[in-house]
């Protein structure tokens, strides 16, 4: 980087650093053990791999066809209900099946119903009609399936393990289902940038992202291509409802984790599947960190009462982020012509 | 020009009237485009070339007039439509996949010639995988003949805007189209590129025997390398015949050099 483009930059460079300095000063100031440390940095790592999943399916399709889809939220929820009460009559693996079926079923339905007749139409709109989706398939679930609270058994261990015992003093307290969850998470993202950049699918898809016009010029179809992106996004649900709802249980507050994967997607990037995952473990990390390290010195400090910082962190960082660098940090930039 | 033979008419364009609102683009315009031949549309601009030529592709559909493409009148159809019979086209202003390699984008022009399912690309067994070679393989070859070899794995939105130009022709070539529509070829070029992309058409009409529209406003360029042209101007007809036969008609001089009305 030149000196000019520092200059330019400042405030970006000053906010990344600032984020770095924040994650490795507990450990530099003394203010936890390591194994403290990690098991706080695990943590929030875990929680990051969720935000980053809901946040994957925004990505997915706001690349493939510019919606910004508020309904993601919604779909997480309806797969993990859809999910949590087939699996009541049938193997899981086979409830499992049959939920990405809904899905694909539900992308089908939005396609045809709602996506055709707005093509082309303003963002506002599509935003808009995403909105009425939301709502419809949280009621439409409930209708359909419930509203209790319902759990998912995957059968994994739910006890915490000691591990590391021998590096660390006390050693490090993992739960075997966060671990279980965050590697299927690690898995999936795998599979999708292999979906992406090797199949001639995947081609097509990345193409729709980048020029409707031209995608259709050649004869890639978008109505199908849409259809696909939206069953992606909605085994992308899936996959978040299972393991959030595995270890929180299925309810209706599922639904506003679309809410904790807007800050993610300010910070990574609306356009960019990289961002989104960094973006999730960024903010999952930052929330637990500010929760933990940086509460209890301001109850001693200023005697406020503490706590709640984590539910604020998130939408302080990317609201810093909209000030310095609103296209986030891998998004493509859009300079407009006039 | 070797071997080739200007053939039977492939695309017959008939009273063809596109007006949006109030605005008249295109009226009553006839004309018809023979196989392996090079037919150029010009005219000033806002003539109705770029009109024109949407209405072949499949965005536009004009209020009144016939198209018939291989002896198949067509009625209402998209761009996808008219991909899947064989009417490939590249873009005035580039409409690339930018964030994509350039023998990625040339790829997705095999697209509609891809047979295998989802499922198979997915976990990309054996035809799926054989599939892809051999349209590699294609790919290749057109990579080699736009001499763009060096440039194979370069995001295209980092490449210069002449050979970006040729990356827009090669994905249209991948179509392997019957009838490629090419929107102002030469539009922002220097010399030195103009005279590269005159070479490129002539080679493709030639050597794959494909029929080319092309829309240019350039008059000079495209004399040289058409085989007949059609004058637009003001969205109406007002020439069409060999180079030599529109550069003596007056209509056409008039509306490229002005006159007092």
């Amino acid at each position: 980087m030149t000196l000019t483009s520092l200059q330019r930059n400042w405030p970006v460079v000053a906010l990344i650093v600032g984020v770095l300095i924040g994650a490795i000063a507990p450990l530099a100031l003394g203010l936890s053990t390591p194994g403290f440390y990690f098991e706080v940095l695990l943590g929030g790592l875990m929680s990051g791999v969720l935000y980053s999943l809901v946040a994957l399916g925004f990505v997915l399709i706001f690349k493939a066809s510019g919606v910004f889809n508020f309904a993601q939220g919604a779909m997480v929820l309806f797969a993990a209900l859809s999910l949590a009460r087939l699996s009541e009559h049938m193997p899981l693996a086979v409830a499992f099946v049959l939920s990405v079926g809904i899905m694909a079923v539900f992308a089908w339905v939005v396609e045809r119903l709602v996506l055709r007749h707005l093509v082309n139409q303003d963002a506002v709109v599509l935003l808009m009609a995403t909105l009425g989706i939301t709502y419809f398939l949280d009621g439409f679930g409930q209708t359909l399936w419930g509203s209790d609270i319902y759990t998912i058994e995957t059968g994994l261990p739910k006890t915490p393990v000691l591990v590391l015992e021998s590096i660390f003093e006390g050693g490090i307290l993992i739960n075997t289902e966060d671990f279980v969850a965050a590697a299927i998470a690690a898995l999936l993202v795998l599979a999708l940038a292999v979906f992406f950049q090797k199949t001639p699918t995947g081609r097509a898809l990345r193409a729709v992202a980048d020029d409707h016009q031209a995608a259709q010029s050649i004869g890639i179809p978008l109505n199908r291509i849409w259809v696909i992106v939206w069953t992606v996004a909605g085994f992308v649900a899936l996959v978040a409802g299972m393991v959030w709802g595995s270890k929180l249980g299925v309810q209706f507050s599922l639904s506003l984790i679309a809410l904790k994967a807007l800050p993610v997607v300010i910070l990574g990037g609306f356009t960019s599947v990289p961002g989104a995952i960094l973006g999730g473990l960024i903010i999952g990390v930052g929330e637990k960190f500010a929760e933990v390290f940086l509460g209890p010195p301001l109850v001693s400090l200023f005697d406020l009462a503490g706590g709640g910082i984590e539910n604020w962190f998130a939408y302080v960082l990317a609201l810093l982020f909209l000030l310095v660098r609103p296209e986030g940090l891998f998004g493509e930039k859009h300079i407009d012509r006039v | 020009m070797s071997g080739r033979k200007i053939g039977e008419v492939i695309l017959e364009v008939a009273d063809v009237s596109l007006s949006f609102g109030g605005v008249k683009a295109l009226q009553n315009i006839s004309f018809n485009v023979r196989e392996h031949e090079i037919r150029a549309i010009i005219g000033p601009n806002g003539a109705g070339k770029s009109s024109m030529l949407n209405v072949i592709n499949g965005v536009y559909t004009p209020q009144q007039g016939r198209i018939t493409f291989r002896g198949k009148e067509r009625g209402q159809m998209d761009p996808h439509d008219a991909a899947a019979l064989g009417i490939g086209r590249t873009f005035q202003s580039l409409a690339l996949f930018k964030g994509m390699s350039v023998l990625d984008n040339i790829m997705t022009g095999r697209n509609l010639r891809m047979r295998t399912g989802l499922l198979a690309q997915a976990i990309h067994i054996g035809f799926a995988r054989r599939e892809e070679l051999r349209h590699r393989e294609y790919v290749e070859h057109i990579i080699d003949f736009l001499e763009i070899q060096a440039y194979r794995k370069t995001a295209v939105g980092r490449l210069p805007y002449g050979l970006q130009k040729r990356v827009d022709l090669g994905r249209a070539l991948a179509m392997e189209p019957s009838l490629l529509l090419l929107d102002e070829p030469m539009a922002g070029m220097n010399l030195e590129e103009k005279e590269d992309m005159c070479r490129f058409v002539l080679d493709v009409n030639d050597e794959f025997g494909t029929t080319i529209v092309l829309i240019e406003h350039d008059m000079g360029v495209v004399m040289d390398i058409s085989d007949r042209v059609v004058v637009l101007d003001y969205g109406k007809k007002i020439g069409d015949g060999t180079p030599d036969e529109v550069r003596s008609s007056q209509a056409v001089v008039d509306a490229y050099l002005g006159v007092a009305h």
